[in-house]
C-alpha cells in the first residue's frame, strides 16, 4: 500500500480462514482458563482434548430424532477424563466433564454461543469490522420436552479438521487415504479415516432431517425440484461408495486382525471392525430415510395443497408482515413489531385492590427465613508445612553472600557453617539458583543486583555437599537498554 | 342523534363495554351479554352510545358479534394500553432493544401461524391452532431461508453497529432452548419468548389451551383483533418504512418467492 490508495477488496478465502480459525478459539480458551478454577488442580487436565472428545460424543449420539442428553455425554466422557488424572478425588472427573460441556455450550452468555470480530474490506476499500457468531454445541428441544445437545456444523468442521472444505471432495480424499493406510497396515490412522467418513454420514443425515422437517411445516419452502434431489443423489452416492469401501475394509481388517501377532495391533484392528460396523449401521439408517423422503414429500403436498380463495381482503400476516420484518435490521424491525404487539395485545384492565384481598395480603405471615443464612461448612484443615528457612536464615545467608568480590562456594559454605550449622544448605541453594540468573528478568523486576555463579571446573570438597566449587559474585544491574544488552551478550 | 338517550341506555352501553374488559366472557355463556350484543347490532342509537362510552374511556370498539362478543382496543396513552416496556420488563438493559423486537416478532409469528392464509383471517368460522413448537419452528425456517438467500454476501453484522444486525440473524442467534435447573425453558430463549407470547394471549382471551401439550386454538376475538387492527397497524408501519409487501392469494406461509413446488 505504498501508493496510499484504497485497500484491495476483501479476499473471501481470508475471511473463511479467519472464521475457521475462530471456531477453534473456544477450545484454546478452555486451557487458558482452567487454572482459574479453584476446585481443581487444572494442570493435570488437557481441556481442549476433553472438549474434542465431548464434541465427538455428541456428534456420534446425534440421529434423526434428537441429539445427546447432557448427562449421558458427561458419562461417556468420564473414561477420557479419568485417564488424564487417575488419582483425582471422587466426582472431579464428572465435574470437569460438565465444565467442559457447559463451556462448549457457553452457558452464561445470553445467546449461548461465541462471537469473534474480524475485518473485511468492502467494495470501496473501507476496512469494516464484522462480528461472526457461531456455536459449538447447541441445546435443542425434543418432542418429549427434554433438552438435548447437538453439534453445530461449525463444530463438526473443527472436529474433523476439514476447515472450509467441500464435503464431497473431503470424502473422496478420506477414502483414498483409508485404502492407502490399510495397504500399509497403519490401522490407527485407518480408524481415524473411517470415523471421518462417519461424520460425513451424520452431516448428510442432519441436512436431510432439516429438509424433511421444513417440508412437514410447509412443502413450498423446500426446493424439491433441484436442491433436494441433488442432496438425495449425493447422499445415495455417498452411501453406495461407503458400502463398497467398508466391505473392503472389513475383509482386510478381518485378515489383519487374524494375522496380527502383536496384541496392540490386534486390538486396534478389532476396534476398527467395531467402528466400521457402526458406520454400516448408520448408512443403513440414512438410506432408509432417503427412501422415505419422497413419500414424505408427496404426503405433505397432498395435505398442504388444499386451500381456498380469499373471501375478503385481508392481510397475509406471514408473508406481508413477519417475513419483511425479519429481513429488516434490528432497530427498524422494532417499529412494526411493537406496533403489532400494542395493537394486538388487547386491553389491560387496571387492577383495583379489593379490601378482602388487601387484608389477606397484609396478614399473611412473612416467609420464615433463618437470619443466619445457610449453615457454614466446616472447612477441612491440614497442618501447613513450615517453611524450611525462616526470615532470620534468609537474612544471614544474605550477609554471607553479600561479600562484594568473587569468592569460591567452599569459602561461603565454611563462613555460613560458622554462623549456623543449618545455613550452608540455604547458601548452597541460592548459589545454585545464581547459576541460571537471567539478567533481563532481574532488570525487568527492578532488582538492584543479581547473584551470579560460574563453574570453572574446580571440584567442591565439602562434608555435606558435592559438585563444582562455583565462583560466586554479586553484580549490580545497570539501568539503560544498551548496558543490559551487553551484559546479556 | 334523532332521539334522546336515556340514562338506562348509557348504563347498558357501559355494561356492554365492561363485558369487553373481561377477556374470557362470551355472549354464548351469558344471556345478558348476548342480549346487549343483539341490541348493539339492531339499534344504531345504542351502538353509537356504546362507541361513545368506549371512546370516553380511551377505547375503540373493533367489532361486536355473537361469537366474539365486543372486541375493544385501547387508544394510545390510555390507561388500558399494554406497553411493550411493561410486557418485556424482565430483560437486561443492554438487550432491551433486541428483546423488544423479538417479543414483537413472537406475537407476529403467533398470528401468522394461527392464520396461515389471508383467507383464514377473513373467514369468521376459521379456528387456527398454534403451539410453541410450530411458531418457533416456522420462524427459524423463515430465518434459515433468508440466511440461504444471503449466503455468500457479506452479511455478518458490523461490530460497531449491533442495531444494524438483521432481525432474522438475531432470532437465529438466540438459542432455541436451554436446560435450566428446574427443567423449565429459559426465558431468554426463542421458545421461552414464544411460550410467553402464547400464554399471554391465552390470558387475554385470544387463545384457548387445548390438551396438555402446549397447543392452543384461536378465539373469534383474536381473529377480529388481528384482522381489524394489529395487522393493519403493522402493515402501515411497514409501508411507511418503504417496505411494500405484495399479497398472494394462497398465503405466503406456503409460497415464498422463487420456490414454487412442482404441480402446485
Amino acid at each position: 500500500m505504498t501508493d496510499g490508495g484504497a485497500l484491495p477488496a476483501g479476499d473471501e478465502g481470508v475471511t473463511r480462514r479467519l472464521k475457521a480459525l475462530a471456531c477453534t478459539a473456544p477450545l484454546h480458551d478452555l486451557d487458558a482458563r482452567k487454572t482459574r478454577l479453584d476446585w481443581l488442580d487444572a494442570s493435570r487436565y488437557q481441556m481442549a482434548e476433553i472438549a474434542l472428545q465431548a464434541i465427538d460424543q455428541v456428534t456420534l449420539a446425534m440421529d434423526f430424532d434428537h441429539g445427546a442428553d447432557q448427562a449421558q455425554v458427561v458419562r461417556r466422557l468420564r473414561p477420557f477424563v479419568a485417564a488424564q488424572a487417575p488419582g483425582a478425588p471422587q466426582g472431579e472427573h464428572e465435574r470437569v466433564g460438565h465444565w467442559v460441556v457447559d463451556n462448549l455450550v457457553n452457558i452464561g452468555s445470553l445467546d449461548r454461543g461465541f462471537q469473534v470480530d474480524y475485518g473485511t474490506v468492502d467494495a470501496d476499500g473501507r476496512y469494516v469490522r464484522r462480528r461472526f457468531d457461531f456455536k459449538l454445541l447447541v441445546e435443542v428441544a425434543a418432542p418429549d420436552g427434554e433438552v438435548y445437545l447437538r453439534t453445530s456444523d461449525e463444530a463438526i468442521n473443527v472436529l474433523v479438521g476439514a476447515l472450509d472444505t467441500d464435503v464431497e471432495s473431503a470424502q473422496v480424499a478420506a477414502e483414498v487415504k483409508l485404502e492407502n493406510l490399510i495397504s500399509r497396515g497403519r490401522l490407527g490412522d485407518a480408524r481415524l479415516a473411517a470415523e471421518q467418513a462417519r461424520y460425513r454420514t451424520v452431516q448428510y443425515a442432519e441436512a436431510l432431517r432439516q429438509k424433511l422437517d421444513a417440508t412437514r411445516r410447509d412443502v413450498r419452502t423446500v426446493d424439491w425440484i433441484t436442491a433436494v434431489p441433488v442432496l438425495l443423489d449425493e447422499a445415495l452416492t455417498h452411501i453406495e461408495s461407503r458400502y463398497r469401501a467398508e466391505t473392503a475394509i472389513l475383509a482386510n481388517i478381518a485378515d489383519a486382525r487374524d494375522e496380527a501377532t502383536e496384541p496392540g495391533r490386534r486390538r486396534q484392528a478389532a476396534e476398527l471392525v467395531d467402528v466400521v460396523n457402526d458406520c454400516i449401521q448408520r448408512h443403513t439408517q440414512l438410506q432408509a430415510r432417503l427412501q422415505e423422503a419422497g413419500a414424505t414429500f408427496r404426503a405433505e403436498q397432498d395435505r398442504q395443497q388444499f386451500s381456498g380463495r380469499p373471501k375478503r381482503a385481508a392481510i397475509d400476516v406471514f408473508g406481508q408482515l413477519l417475513r419483511p420484518c425479519l429481513a429488516l435490521d434490528t432497530a427498524t424491525a422494532t417499529g412494526p413489531a411493537s406496533a403489532f404487539f400494542s395493537a394486538g395485545a388487547g386491553v389491560r384492565v387496571p387492577s383495583v385492590p379489593s379490601l378482602t384481598g388487601l387484608v389477606e395480603t397484609l396478614l399473611t405471615p412473612p416467609v420464615e427465613r433463618d437470619p443466619l443464612g445457610q449453615p457454614v461448612v466446616e472447612p477441612d484443615l491440614e497442618p501447613a508445612t513450615a517453611e524450611r528457612f525462616g526470615e532470620r536464615a534468609w537474612e544471614r545467608s544474605g550477609e554471607v553472600l553479600d561479600g562484594g568480590r568473587a569468592r569460591r562456594l567452599s569459602a561461603l559454605l565454611a563462613q555460613a557453617r560458622e554462623v549456623d550449622p543449618d545455613l550452608p544448605a540455604l547458601v548452597a541453594l541460592r548459589v545454585l539458583h545464581g547459576v541460571g540468573s537471567a539478567i533481563g528478568t532481574a532488570r525487568n523486576q527492578g532488582d538492584p543486583s543479581v547473584l551470579l555463579a560460574l563453574d570453572d571446573g574446580t571440584v567442591l570438597r565439602d562434608p555435606e555437599f558435592g559438585g563444582s566449587d562455583l565462583l560466586v559474585a554479586t553484580a549490580a544491574v545497570l539501568d539503560g537498554e544498551s548496558d543490559v544488552q551487553e551484559e546479556v551478550a | 342523534m334523532s332521539r334522546d338517550v336515556s340514562p338506562q341506555d348509557v348504563e347498558s352501553a357501559a355494561r356492554l363495554v365492561a363485558h369487553g374488559m373481561r377477556p374470557k366472557a362470551l355472549p354464548s355463556r351469558d344471556a345478558g351479554y348476548a342480549e346487549l350484543v343483539r341490541r348493539y347490532r339492531d339499534d344504531d342509537a345504542f351502538a353509537d352510545t356504546v362507541q361513545r362510552v368506549a371512546a370516553g374511556l380511551g377505547l375503540v370498539v373493533l367489532a361486536v358479534g355473537p361469537q366474539s362478543g365486543i372486541v375493544l382496543a385501547a387508544v394510545e396513552e390510555s390507561v388500558f394500553e399494554i406497553r411493550m416496556d411493561e410486557y418485556a420488563r424482565r430483560t437486561v438493559l443492554q438487550n432491551r432493544q433486541a428483546d423488544k423486537m423479538l417479543h414483537g416478532l413472537a406475537h407476529l409469528a403467533a398470528a401468522a401461524l394461527a392464520f396461515p392464509r389471508p383467507d383464514d383471517l377473513g373467514d369468521d368460522s376459521y379456528v387456527g391452532r398454534v403451539s410453541v413448537d410450530q411458531v418457533d419452528g416456522a420462524v427459524r425456517e423463515a430465518c434459515r431461508v433468508l440466511d440461504e438467500r444471503t449466503a455468500g454476501d457479506e452479511t455478518d453484522p458490523e461490530s460497531d453497529a449491533p442495531q444494524l444486525e438483521a432481525a432474522w440473524r438475531a432470532w437465529l442467534r438466540r438459542p432455541e432452548t436451554t436446560a435450566t435447573k428446574d427443567g423449565r425453558a429459559g426465558e431468554a430463549t426463542t421458545r421461552g419468548i414464544v411460550g410467553k407470547a402464547l400464554r399471554f394471549l391465552a390470558d387475554q382471551g385470544f387463545l384457548v389451551a387445548v390438551g396438555t401439550e402446549g397447543a392452543y386454538r384461536t378465539t373469534p376475538r383474536y381473529q377480529v383483533q388481528v384482522r381489524e387492527l394489529a395487522a393493519q397497524r403493522a402493515f402501515d408501519e411497514l409501508l411507511e418504512l418503504g417496505v411494500l409487501p405484495v399479497a398472494a392469494a394462497g398465503g405466503s406461509l406456503r409460497a415464498p418467492a422463487g420456490l414454487e413446488a412442482p404441480g402446485v
